[in-house]
């Protein structure tokens, strides 16, 4: 056999091994992963996460996100319109993933608010002002107090309830849940526990789709 | 005449063998990164560069059997031998943490992968490094200059 040859072939049988390999990975990923969501569904939805849309529902959201990340951000109403155009069978549950500098900070804020019923108000004031006070080289939380009362909410109260000891265990309580399932990045998501086959909208919406044809 | 032969034969099952080993490296650091989603550290980036390289250049030297190859290659092998090295003195504490030079969120200590007790991926570095040396070192001394 030609030297020539040797060296492309086994380039090709390389590059097959890597390809069939990582068919494998993912695909042993999304079984465990599934396994994970029957046997152990508190690892996806916890009693203290913020959630959104019907109890009956049986297609269930899991998102881990950071309010300082701007892919969550372009995510939040695509989500939100999906989530809309089937009332009623699905849910979307919040979990924290706060990868950014200074973002457990905005988080804790997020939760006060939540205490005085603005969750939803207060994170699209969030989003809608990111590009301000989430600079990744220069965060400024700080600033949000300024914009905050557009949500409609009560900033001393959010000053006193953001310290509070039960909101650190909650995120402590989240990032353990994102490291067990392997979260190094947000927005990541799950659907009934399976995970994108890979990163995108539409990836998210189909994976949608197939469990509202197998659930309803 | 065929004695020149079995000796260049040989000669390039040796480089042969190096481009093996650096596309396995290779592509098995991009699994790691890529598919596993494990993020690289700055050493395991500046050990990165003076991998990937290897793969094209050991190519080209093993189509036209180019013997200046080994010249090209040894100082890219070099340099990630001693990076791989210094990773390793960290990994194993041999250097305190205080004074690794990565930034937060990617440790360059962290256990991501660990068969047997000792096959991390920062020794998987070093053992392939190492071979690489070594053969090109052997291939060098075969070679007439």
């Amino acid at each position: 056999m030609k030297k020539q040859n040797v060296v492309i072939i086994s380039a090709i049988c390389l590059v097959l091994i890597f390809v069939l390999g990582s068919y494998f990975y993912k695909h042993q990923r999304s079984k465990r992963l599934g396994f994970m969501a029957k046997e152990n569904a508190s690892i996806f939805v916890r009693e203290h996460s913020p959630t959104y849309g019907s109890d009956d529902a049986k297609v269930y959201i899991v998102e881990f996100f950071d309010p300082a990340c701007e892919t969550c951000r372009d995510f939040y109403h695509p989500v939100k319109n999906l989530m809309a155009a089937n009332p009623g069978k699905m849910k979307h549950v919040m979990r924290y993933a706060p990868f950014h500098d200074g973002s457990d900070f905005v988080v804790k804020m997020l939760e006060a608010a939540r205490k005085q019923g603005k969750y939803r108000e207060t994170l699209e004031v969030m989003y809608k002002y990111q590009p301000h006070w989430a600079s990744h080289h220069n965060p400024q939380p700080q600033l949000l107090w300024r914009v905050l009362p557009e949500a409609g909410v009560n900033i001393e109260q959010i000053r006193k309830d953001m310290n509070d000891p039960e909101i650190a265990k909650l995120i402590e309580q989240d990032l353990a849940d994102a490291k067990t399932l392997n979260v190094r990045k947000t927005p990541e998501f799950f659907v009934n526990g399976k995970p994108l086959p890979s990163f995108g909208f539409a990836q998210l919406k189909e994976l949608v789709e197939t469990e509202l044809q197998a659930n309803y | 005449m065929s004695h020149i032969d079995k000796m260049d034969n040989s000669n390039w099952t040796i480089l042969f063998i190096c481009w093996m080993i650096a596309s396995i490296s290779t592509l098995g650091s991009l699994f790691f990164s890529e598919i596993m989603k494990f993020p690289p550290c700055v050493l395991c980036w500046y050990q990165r560069i003076c991998l990937f390289p290897l793969v094209l250049i050991l190519l080209t030297g093993l189509f036209s059997f180019d013997k200046s190859v080994v010249k090209f290659a040894l100082p890219l092998a070099i340099a990630g031998w001693f990076i791989a090295f210094y990773h390793n003195l960290l990994y194993s504490g041999i250097i305190p943490e205080s004074i690794q030079p990565c930034g937060k969120g990617v440790s360059c200590t962290e256990d991501y992968i660990n068969l047997f007790g000792i096959l991390t991926i920062p020794m998987l570095s070093l053992i392939a490094f190492s071979t690489i040396v070594i053969l090109l070192f052997i291939l060098k001394r075969r070679l007439p200059t």
